[in-house]
């Protein structure tokens, strides 16, 4: 591995580098927004010293829309439609979350059929956003092929998200009180064969990605997040199970249907980005297994709405909960405070990657050579708009 | 049974259990550090979900929710504390978890919370530098005001309203009177 040489660094003044760019020992680059290896619109503020990082400062704030501000301004809804744009890769978690914590406050219990439905249109998601994030992976280490391969199954997933919903980024089909449509017919063959072409093709990237020796030497001990930081840094997800840590809120504080799913902690031990790779590749697997077993156990029909207040003067007594879920990168949730209007009082969005981008990756890019920095962002997996909202 | 021995240590108020695994109460100002240091110590809270600042402005106060996650029991606990709205000072707990630095600096930068000693806490996340308006998550903070006195309509643009405009485009022949009664439920109480 890797030893820095340690008399070049500088001093430590307050927990922060004290930098003098004018000694020419020290160079600055701003790793994003605009760049390949960035995963959304987020910039590192890299200080090298030769090639090595010395201090990395997170930027965020290009996609900055104050989705909370607009939703206290808002009728319940009204907010329905935005909130699907805070995570752009995986929209289902936001809409899940936000119609859960409202028809928790005003006393809704969906069918049966609406849970099936929305606990198969979250899995799919996160198939989808897994073979996003394997692509872009393997893009940011410089193979990019695998990316053009995963994209494209994305894009049949996004076929089927288009025949169950309607839309293929956006889907706006968890609304609160169930779900917006059952599943057309013959959908299940259909998904059934997309997810065996996927299947064969994460055979192929097991082959060539996950056993390439470059791959392995450029992931394998980098950005190591140890054990006592899980706590400290409040690390969820994939990150932390790719440590041992078995925390997954589908099997800790079950939701829709996921307790009557046969599935199991995904974890890994090595902790660093190859063993994060790994989990993220195994759950991509569990993922389809777990829509297999979504579509076999699903009741041929019956309701899949029930009836909610009139939208358009939609009132809910005061109150506050926390409905969250695991998304791809760990739980999710939105806090929701209500005060008798037809309006939230505040709505929170938790994402992973408020933790993740800022205090986690500021401290893992340390003595990481620049040029691995874009395959260490990419294996934390975070979306800035979470950030910011 | 554990919210009865906090009680005989921390003034605990306005305890709610909103669902089997999520109870909300309120503690004092003072009170917050202590308890959850103790909470984290030793009742295994461990993990801290988020901060979120809420403002009540009708009672003066920011209620700020504290939601800790105890990975044994799967039970969460959100801690309300309020905190004058005019005199807007936290304690800073930024040596209890590394995310608490970055939430703090949130709610500097939306709600204009001071949290004395926190590290970073004058940078913005996604305000701009050149940001001189009041902290936008306030309740009193107008953005419609805010952008009509900050940013000034490009030259030439025309704004029309919605109704009108349509009306004259479908029914320029209609009497102005009939077409709004029509559009307002015709007539119908």
């Amino acid at each position: 591995m890797f030893t820095p040489d340690r008399s070049k660094y500088p001093k430590h003044v307050n927990g922060r580098p004290e930098i003098d760019l004018s000694s020419g020992k020290y160079t600055k680059v701003w790793h994003g927004p605009q760049h390949p290896g960035i995963t959304g619109n987020m910039a590192l503020e890299i200080t090298l010293c030769g090639d090595e990082v010395v201090e990395s400062i997170t930027h965020v704030g290009y996609l900055h829309r104050g989705f909370e501000k607009l939703m206290e301004r808002r009728t319940f809804i009204q907010c329905f439609p935005i909130v699907c744009r805070i995570a752009v890769p995986e929209p289902a978690f936001n809409e899940y979350c936000f119609s859960a914590a409202l028809e928790e406050l005003s006393d809704i219990e969906i069918p049966e059929q609406a849970q099936w439905l929305r606990t198969f249109n979250l899995e799919l998601m996160r198939l989808s956003s897994f073979l996003m994030w394997i692509g872009g992976m393997a893009g940011a280490l410089g193979q990019g092929t695998i990316g053009q391969w995963c994209v494209t199954h994305r894009d049949y997933v996004a076929d089927l998200f288009e025949e169950m919903t309607g839309g293929r980024i956006y889907h706006m089909y968890m609304l609160p009180g169930g779900v917006r449509a059952p599943l057309p017919p013959g959908f299940k063959e259909r998904a059934f064969k997309v997810f065996d072409g996927i299947e064969k093709m994460l055979d192929a990237v097991d082959k060539v990605l996950y056993n390439n020796y470059v791959f392995k030497q450029r992931t394998q001990g980098l950005g190591i997040i140890t054990r006592d930081m899980i706590e400290r840094y409040g690390v969820v997800g994939p990150n932390a199970r790719a440590c041992g840590v078995k925390r997954d809120v589908r099997l800790d504080e079950p939701y829709v249907k996921y307790d009557e799913l046969d599935f199991d902690y995904v974890t890994a031990n090595a902790s660093d980005a190859y063993a994060r790779a790994v989990c993220r590749f195994e759950e991509t697997l569990q993922s389809i297994d777990l829509c297999r077993q979504v579509l076999n156990k699903m009741p041929k029909d019956g309701p899949f709405h029930t009836k909610t207040p009139n939208v358009m003067n939609w009132k809910v007594a005061p109150g506050e909960t926390y409905a969250k879920a695991e998304c791809t990168r760990g739980e999710y949730g939105f806090y929701m405070v209500t005060d008798g209007s037809d309006k939230p009082r505040r709505v929170h969005a938790r994402g992973p990657s408020m933790t993740h981008a800022i205090c986690l990756m500021e401290q893992l890019a340390i003595n990481t050579n620049v040029s691995d920095i874009a395959g260490l962002m990419v294996s934390i997996h975070t979306y800035p708009p979470e950030v910011e909202r | 049974m554990m919210l009865e021995k906090l009680k005989q240590t921390f003034t605990v108020t306005e305890v709610k259990e909103q669902k089997k695994n999520l109870t909300f109460f309120t503690v004092p100002k003072e009170q917050m550090e202590m308890m959850l240091i103790t909470l984290r110590d030793h009742h295994d809270y461990k993990h801290l979900s988020f901060i979120v600042g809420i403002d009540m402005i009708e009672d003066g106060v920011f209620k700020l929710t504290y939601m800790l996650y105890n990975y044994e029991t799967n039970h969460s606990f959100g801690i309300h504390c309020n905190i004058d709205r005019e005199k807007a000072e936290m304690d800073s707990f930024h040596h209890l978890w590394e995310q608490v630095g970055t939430y703090q600096r949130e709610l500097r930068e939306m709600l204009g919370i001071n949290f004395e000693g926190s590290p970073r806490l004058e940078e913005n996340l996604s305000l701009d530098e050149g940001w001189d308006g009041p902290p936008p998550m306030r309740r009193d903070f107008d953005t419609k005001e805010y952008s009509n006195n900050t940013y000034f309509q490009r030259e030439g643009r025309v704004n029309y309203d919605p109704r009108e405009y349509m009306r004259e485009q479908l029914y320029p022949t209609f009497p102005k009177t009939e077409s709004d009664k029509l559009l307002n439920g015709g007539g119908k109480k």
